[in-house]
Formats: C-alpha cells, structure tokens, sequence
C-alpha cells in the first residue's frame, strides 16, 4: 500500500543553478501576479546571468483561481515573461502545489525532455479579505461532508493538534515554542512578512483562534512569488561553479476527509522497529501518512538511514506550530510522539540539533501558497550554496558549511505531501 | 445603411466602487448559484430527515465508514449503506472563534469527530450544549436531527449524553 522499493529514480541527475524571491507581504496591489514572478525570475536569471534563450521550459505553480478570478493564469504569467512559445504546465496540489511543481521541474530535467527548466510560484491573496480567503482555501476540504460543517483549516487543525495533546502528552507551550523559534528566525530574513521577538507567553496571549491554536500559532495569508531554475548536470556546472544537486524526491497522499484516515501501523523508517510503536493507532489524525511516505520515498533515493544524522537543515511545511512538530515525527527526527519534547529540547533551533525552518518558515515569512515551496527551495539552495550572506545582507542564519538538506511542502489536511532532498556539491 | 460615424455608447448612471487611485483599485463583485448534485452520496442527505445517520460498509472486506463512501479505500469494491448507532464518543475536539466567511456568524462552535462502536473511520460535526472547557477526548456523545432539513451534513449534530465529569486538562 505504502511507497514501493521498486520505485526507482534512473533518470538524469538534477541540479538547482538559481532561485529568487519576492518579500511576502500582507497585500502588495502596486504590483499583480505576473510583475511579481518577472521580479523574481529576474533576480535569478540575473545571478548566473541567464537569458531567456537559456530556458527550455517551465512548470507553473499556483493554488487558487478563486483568489484571482483569473483562468489560466500560469500562461499569463509565462507570456509576460517572454517563455512563450516553450512547453510549459500548470500543477497544482493545495498547499503542497509548490513542492509538487518543483518536483515536476526536477522531472522534466530528470527525463531528459528539459535541460534547463524555470519553476516558478506565486498566489495573491489580497483580493479578498482573511475570512473569504479561509473560506477559498476551506473548499479545499470535501464540500459534501466537510466544508459545511463550518469548514475553516485551522478548526481541522486544531482537532489533529488536540488529538497530538491526548495520544502524547504534547502541551501548548511546546506548540508555542515553535512559534518563538520561527519568528527570531526571521528577524534576519529580509524576505520575510512577520519578523517578530516573541515570549511563549505572548503567543498564548494572542486571540484564540480554534483551540489550541492562537493567532500566532497559525501562518498569514500572503502575495508573493518564488523561482527556481534547474538544469542537468552538464548545464549546471556551464551556469554555476556552485550548483546544488536535487538528490531525491519523495511524495505521499492520503484521503481528502480527516474521517477516512485509518487506525492502522506506522510504515517503518530504517531507524525505527515495529516495537516503538504497539499500541498506536495510525495515522488516525494526530499523525501525517503522507508526509510519512513522502520521507520515506525520498530517504530511500537518498540512501538516508538515519535522518537526524544525514540531514543538515530542514524547511518544512509549518502552516500551524502544531504540523510542525508533528512533522518532525513523520521526517523520523523523533519517534512519533517526540515532537513536543523536540522542540521543546532545542532541537530544531537554529543553534540546535538540526535547524528547522531556519528561514523563518511559513509562520514567519509568510505563505503565498503557490510560492511557498518554491520559496523554501530558494532558502535551501542558498544555505546550501552558503550564499545567504549575499541575498540576505546578513549571515546571521547562514550554516557553517551545510551538506544535505530537506524541503517538505504539505496540502490539505496531509493529504499531499513532498518531501526533497538537496545537496550541496562543494 | 448602417454605418454611422457618431454611434455613442449609452451612458448609464451605474458607477464602480473605487478603493485606491494609485494602484487603482477597483470593487469586483461575484456571485453563483451551483447546481450541486450529491449524487452516490444522496441516500445519507435523505436519511439524516428520518433521524438516521447511514455510513457505508465494504461488501468486500467489511470496513465500516462513518462517513459514507460507495467504494472501499481499502479493496476498491462497492459498498453499502449501514446506519450507524446515534451514541459515539468524542475522538477529537476544537472550539472555533474565527471561521471562514460562511460560518463567521456562528461563532464560537464547537467541531468534533465522533467515533462509534466498531466502526472503522469518523464522523465531523458540531457539537452543541457544552463550551470548550467541558469538552473531553471520550466525551459521550448523541446526534439530534434538525426538523426542518437543510440538506446539509449539519442536519445531524451532536449533544453530550450525560453531565461530564469536569476534565482538569487545562
Ligand atoms: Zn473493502
């Protein structure tokens, strides 16, 4: 049922050459989606002095035509970027519609069929106000059983994250302390939308949103765009002396409904056995199978046996504090149920363990949905390439010398999840 | 003959709802009706006016849904209706204060997953008659049925069987 071990990746190596980012912001109107890809397209074109002839193709990435009500707004935005009349798709998969695009853009260079591939992402969603626009992205839940019981993601979130509390003990202050780590990450990120020096008090005092959720345990709503640019291995080292090697790519699904979700076993890392785990009932909704098996694609491409060793940094999917620990239970960091104490250990800090979301994450700096796995390439490919000095003005988050990273991007309730493993090369 | 050079476009005294200058930015309306089937998925709308909460049970394997489904997830074979008891217990819980846009009005509610009896999957839904801090991970639960149908899953909710014990969990 899980991710097979026949799944192998034989196609061509695949590397990052560049990326570039806009500043997520609560609305930016000055400027509509097309102008803000160009701008980040631009800045990475410019880095390794690209043009557009250097391009083969692109992979489009957005979430929402509600937002817009706009069609087909990934021509748009590759027509205004002069890729036209070049092959190019649009992928869309929730709040994992970045990771996915970016693992279709490692696909087209993988296959053969690209050797040079812009990925790029974006969403607005200051057309409408933050209600309307939970009220969008809440139709992303099954509009028979779901939506009209009072659809709202963070009420969904809030039942996994109280399920969390009553399997494993976790507590809101450890569900806080992800929130202070993200912000003070992001006090050094100038792409960010919400730096911010925060007190575990102050986020337990900021307005319930669903309990146990306030505020400042949930991501903002954001306008943004992100590029990558992948190439093969013989462009990439024609474009870059520093190319950064895509290694592996891992994705997983589960049901649409939170009710459909089994009570069965926990599938196995290699550095887990069957005895951790008697008793737990799994995935139930306290735990994401997908991310699980995303992991668990991706490590074996890797030949990753123990991730919290062989991993250097992490940018995970950390809509709500609460998905941010327990998706270092399904990375296997920690054994499912370890999440609070993770956190609350210092683990993840920046100084810590393995640094989780070092950037800020999407707490921080903000979650443009299309863009924001795209993002999180961008933020891992310059940690990687220890180039965060130079985009960032500030090397305060910069890494000494980091090998192997892994970027995880999440939709819906778990259902879509990717998991991609980047190494540096030198 | 038709052409005519001093064709003027009506004027109307309709205006646009200006927000900005510069950016301009304008107010955008929207508005639809959708003609929703609920297809394979009917009987349980149906049922709910009977007082009856009807999930599904595998032909195949025997996997029992709370919520409906007409194929199994588990084999892929057909299922049937099977109702459900109208007791469960509380397997999740939250209490809403903000919502999406719909449901912004409704607020605080309640949403909770309900598990029944030998029955393999969840049910969501809302929860009435207790506040935040009475809500338990256990808590017995019993579906009501609105009178008058909505044709809306919340035409069943639920209230608490019995006075709960007060939980100390925060
Ligand atoms: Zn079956």
């Amino acid at each position: 049922m899980y991710y097979s071990e026949l799944m192998k990746h034989t196609g061509r190596n695949v590397y990052m050459v560049s990326g570039g980012v806009t500043k997520f912001a609560k609305a930016t109107p000055e400027m509509d989606f097309r102008l803000r890809v160009k701008k980040a397209f631009d800045y990475a074109m410019d880095d390794v002095h690209l043009t557009l002839n250097d391009i083969d193709g692109s992979v489009a990435s957005y979430f929402a035509d509600h937002f817009q009500r706009q069609l087909m707004s990934g021509i748009m935005v590759q027509d205004y970027l002069g890729l036209t009349p070049k092959p190019s798709k649009r992928v869309e998969g929730g709040g994992a519609t970045g990771g996915l695009a970016f693992q279709t853009g490692y696909e087209e260079i993988a296959s053969g069929r690209m050797d040079t591939c812009a990925v790029y992402g974006f969403e607005t969603m200051s057309h409408v106000n933050t209600w309307k626009g939970n009220e969008f992205i809440a139709l992303a839940s099954d509009t028979n059983f779901d939506y009209p019981v009072g659809g709202f993601y963070t009420g969904y979130y809030a039942m996994m994250a109280v399920r969390h509390m009553h399997e494993f003990g976790t507590t809101v202050e450890q569900l806080a302390k992800v929130s202070v780590k993200n912000h003070k990450n992001a006090i050094h990120n100038p792409y960010a939308q919400s730096p911010m020096n925060l007190t575990v008090n102050d986020v337990r005092n900021s307005p319930m949103v669903a309990y146990p959720l306030t505020r400042l345990d949930v991501c903002t709503m954001s306008d943004g765009a992100a590029v990558s640019i992948l190439a093969s291995e013989e462009k990439a080292f024609e474009i870059t002396d520093r190319p950064v090697l895509i290694k592996s790519i891992g994705t997983g699904t589960d049901t649409m409904r939170l009710s459909d979700r089994p009570m069965g076993k926990v599938p196995l890392l290699p550095n887990e056995k069957e005895s951790d785990y008697s008793g737990l009932k799994y995935p139930g909704v306290h735990s994401f199978r997908a991310g699980r098996t995303a992991a668990k694609e991706a490590y074996d491409g890797a030949g990753i046996t123990d991730p919290i060793e062989e991993l250097d940094l992490i940018e995970l999917h950390d809509a709500y504090t609460s998905s941010e620990i327990q998706t270092y239970e399904d990375l296997g960091l920690c054994k499912y149920g370890e999440g609070g104490k993770f956190i609350e250990e210092g683990k993840s800090e920046l100084k810590g363990k393995i640094p989780v979301n070092p950037s800020g994450g999407l707490l921080a700096s903000g979650h443009p949905v299309g863009a924001t796995g795209i993002m999180q390439s961008v933020f891992m490919f310059w940690q990687l390439q220890r180039t965060v000095k130079k985009h960032f003005k500030d090397d305060y988050l910069q890494l000494n010398n980091p090998k192997r990273g892994l970027i995880h991007s999440h939709a819906g309730t778990g259902t879509y999840v990717t998991a991609t493993i980047m190494e540096a090369v030198k | 003959m038709t052409i005519n050079p001093n064709a003027k476009m009506e004027e109307t005294q309709s205006g646009t709802e200006v927000y900005s200058i510069d950016p301009l930015i304008v107010k955008s309306h929207y508005e639809i009706d959708y003609i929703h089937s609920y297809a394979q998925d009917s009987e349980f709308f149906r049922a709910l006016g009977k007082k009856k909460i009807m999930g599904s049970k595998c032909k195949k394997c025997g996997y029992t849904y709370a919520t409906p489904r007409s194929h199994c997830m588990m084999c892929g074979a057909e299922t049937e209706w099977y109702q459900l008891p109208n007791t469960g217990k509380v397997h999740t819980f939250t209490t809403c204060y903000f919502g999406s846009e719909e449901f912004l009005k409704e607020t605080p509610f309640n949403l909770i997953m309900v598990e029944f009896e030998n029955v393999d999957s969840l049910f969501m839904a809302r929860l009435i008659g207790a506040d935040l801090d009475d809500l338990y991970v256990g808590m017995p639960v019993t579906a009501k049925f609105r009178r008058n149908q909505k044709f809306s899953p919340t035409d069943v909710y639920f209230v608490p069987v019995a006075q709960p014990e007060k939980k100390k969990r925060r």
